[in-house]
């Protein structure tokens, strides 16, 4: 038989044309998203990385608020320089409770992923008040708002259930905060236990004493709480260099 | 519900068409002027003025929504609705339901943009909007397919115009990339803030599959189908090949959805991922090529149209700029150029020469095309369309070059060493060296929003010149009627 194929037949059905170019159009997204669910070497087997506590969590609320991902990335590349500047590349098991991701597309400003623990906390909160203050050269905006705005913390725990229902273990019950102190040890399974949250949240900051004012805790403990974090969670120093090239 | 104002007589639904190509004119001039400001701040920090609503951060997602979905999303509404039913000789299938995508589309752009000052984003680039007003989009958009392909099942023709494949092709990715780059989790049903479903890696790679086909069919598909129906309709020339642009149709929309991953690249996304997209943003060099050749060659044996029509002009220029920026992005797609480019003010640079260059241009040309037809009268002023163009083409040129000058920098910067091995620069002098660069860059901001404020006075002009004739002529006729 003759099988003569007309592009005609395609141009004349609206019904035939929307099928293909939906089938033209799912390809791509199935062959390279689905599996990266699937694939184990997608995020590597490392030790330390562990949900954010509750303070942190809403610091990192505060971050995506403010928009600092428009010029600050959260991903340092394998190459010489960055690892000079910024530190160890990053890995992808340490973005793996980022609900949403914050690794960024531009650096108007440094790379933060690794930000945790370079700077004091008063440094910080200096920074984010008055950026030129510290680094003349900076075009940040100022953030004085953080520093007299007090945290709402009243919705802390309904943020940890949301996120608990994406994935992230945050304990609800006795037998999942068995399971977090098996996993991550029992003090971070204490912060991850959502009936404690405003209370670990508010014993956190005023411990940390994030802003340099005990007397509540404001916006700016939360945002400093959540800086001091990022990249602090994998020691390095347990890994060879080489240890995470193959699953590159 | 009878909203539109049309009188049963008439052929087409003009009304919905005239509504989204004014309100596509007034985003244009918000959104550009939005862009200059976030530049300004850039280049002059204190205009942040210590305000939440107006600090950079808060205030960049106002500029690429507006300008993408408002000005961008107008002009496509408003230019699909007209072409389609030019081409299918037929009536929209729902005046009520092409009013609701009118009114919610406003509806969603302007929440979107007040809910970011606000504070409320999903920190998704180009898809910031929180999970309400993604509803919105989502029902929005749902019923635009409807109307879309049930005025196309109407049509009188047996042939569908190659003009409505690409705008289906846009409609149905859309609708894809929208539904699964938007999945979260709402903190509660009363809470506009949401988690995103998906975390890390796996999500970072969601969000630019949908964020390079936001370029890609939003701004891409959808602009070429504008180009299929006006270029020739103001060369007065057939498309130059019937066989390119099945094969650059086909192509085009296969390929694009590959290729979201090179904005990934030295990440911890995995190699074969990245490494995939690289390959295939390179082969999609072709059909982008060819439909700029299937665009530019259809003005063969016209070329003096060139120097004697500004809105013929602001079409080729168009699609030139569409093809730099097409030959640009693949080069920037290979892993070399990306660990140089990424990061920096190149990106933004290639960005804005596809937008500006490519559907900015496209889209005043096949305004200027359209709105004196639906009002029934001539351009109100050519001499300030020849203004727009040039205005509009420096601006794009001072823009492009700025971020070349300032991103290959930067790139350089970050990775020189000296002579003994350390970092020869620290961040903060790279930034200082970027100082000329964006005041120049606003600078090429401020003549583009020229040209635009001058289209939008043009077009004003042109509506009101129009309405004046058809008042005379009523009048004429009624007298003529009294008279009898």
């Amino acid at each position: 038989m003759n099988f003569n194929f007309k592009h005609e037949w395609i141009e004349t059905n609206i019904g035939l044309m929307a099928v293909l170019t939906m089938l033209a159009i799912s390809v791509g997204g199935l062959v390279e998203i689905a599996p990266l669910f699937f694939i184990d070497k997608t995020i590597e087997k490392v030790e330390g990385v562990r949900p954010y506590t509750p303070l942190e969590q809403r610091g990192r609320d505060i971050y995506q608020r403010e928009g600092c991902y428009t010029c600050h990335s959260q991903m340092i590349r394998p190459f010489r320089d960055e690892k000079l500047r910024y530190g160890h590349y990053s890995l992808a098991a340490e973005s793996q409770y980022d609900h949403p991701f914050q690794w960024g597309s531009k650096r108007t400003g440094p790379d933060l992923a690794r930000v945790g623990g370079k700077y004091s906390n008063e440094w910080h909160v200096q920074h984010l008040v008055a950026p030129r203050s510290m680094v003349p050269e900076s075009v940040m905006p100022n953030y004085p708002w953080l520093l007299a705005t007090k945290l709402d913390i009243s919705d802390t725990a309904a943020r940890m259930r949301a996120l608990r229902k994406v994935g992230v273990p945050y304990s609800l019950s006795q037998a999942e905060y068995d399971a977090n102190v098996a996993k991550f040890g029992e003090t971070v399974a204490r912060q991850l236990h959502i009936p404690d949250a405003q209370k670990n949240l508010v014993e956190q900051a005023n411990f940390g004493n994030y802003d340099g004012d005990r007397s509540g805790v404001s916006e700016m403990d939360a945002l400093v709480a959540y800086l001091q974090v990022l990249g602090t969670m994998v020691d390095f120093s347990k890994y060879s260099d080489d240890a995470f090239v193959d699953v590159r | 519900m009878a909203v539109t104002t049309y009188s049963g007589a008439e052929q087409y639904n003009f009304d919905i068409v005239k509504k989204f190509a004014v309100m596509s004119l007034v985003w244009a001039v918000i959104g550009m002027l939005v862009g200059v400001y976030i530049a300004s701040e850039l280049a002059w920090p204190f205009l942040n003025f210590d305000s939440p609503y107006f600090s950079f951060g808060r205030f960049r997602p106002v500029h690429t929504t507006s300008v993408i979905f408002g000005f961008g999303g107008s002009a496509l509404f408003a230019t699909s609705y007209y072409v389609v039913q030019r081409t299918c000789q037929t009536r929209l299938i729902s005046d009520g339901m092409a009013s609701f995508t009118f009114w919610g589309w406003m509806a969603a752009i302007v929440l979107a943009d007040f809910s970011y000052v606000l504070g409320y984003t999903q920190s998704r680039e180009y898809a910031e909007m929180e999970w309400p007003i993604d509803i919105l989009i989502e029902l929005v958009w749902v019923t635009y397919l409807t109307v879309f392909v049930g005025t196309i099942m109407r049509r009188k023709q047996p042939h569908i115009y190659v003009a409505n494949w690409f705008y289906l092709s846009f409609i149905l990715a859309t609708a894809l990339l929208h539904t699964f780059n938007n999945l979260a989790m709402p903190i509660d049903l009363f809470s506009m803030k949401s988690y995103s479903l998906f975390s890390g890696t796996q999500d970072a790679m969601t969000q630019w599959w949908y964020g390079h086909n936001a370029v890609g069919f939003f701004l891409t598909a959808a602009f070429l189908g504008m180009m299929y129906y006006f270029v020739p309709k103001q060369a007065g020339r057939p498309i130059y090949s019937y066989r390119l642009s099945i094969v650059h149709f086909w192509a085009l929309s296969f390929m694009y959805m590959w290729v979201g991953g090179h904005h990934l690249h030295w990440t911890a996304l995995p190699d074969w991922t990245s490494s995939l997209a690289a390959a295939f943003s390179i082969l999609l060099l072709m059909p982008s090529w060819g439909g700029m050749i299937n665009g530019i060659m259809t003005l063969s044996g016209a070329w003096d149209k060139m120097r004697t029509d500004p809105v013929m002009r602001f079409m080729i220029v168009a699609l030139s700029f569409y093809g730099m920026s097409t030959f640009e992005g693949p080069m920037m797609s290979l892993k070399e150029v990306n660990a140089l480019s990424h990061y920096t003010d190149w990106t933004v640079g290639h960005v804005h020469s596809g937008a500006l260059g490519w559907v900015a241009m496209i889209s005043f040309g096949s305004l200027y095309h359209m709105m004196p037809k639906l009002w029934d009268t001539r351009i109100y002023s050519r001499r300030l369309v020849e203004w727009h163009f040039w205005l509009a083409t420096i601006g794009i040129v001072l823009y492009i070059v700025a971020m070349w000058i300032s991103g290959i920098t930067q790139g350089l910067m970050w990775r020189a060493f000296d002579e003994f091995g350390n970092l020869q620069y620290s961040f903060a002098e790279s930034v200082a060296a970027m100082m000329p660069f964006y005041a120049m860059r606003a600078i090429g901001g401020i003549f583009f929003l020229t040209g635009t404020v001058l289209m939008a006075f043009n077009m004003f002009m042109t509506i009101r010149q129009g309405k004046r004739e058809s008042a005379a002529l009523d009048a004429k006729l009624a007298a003529k009627m009294a008279h009898a």
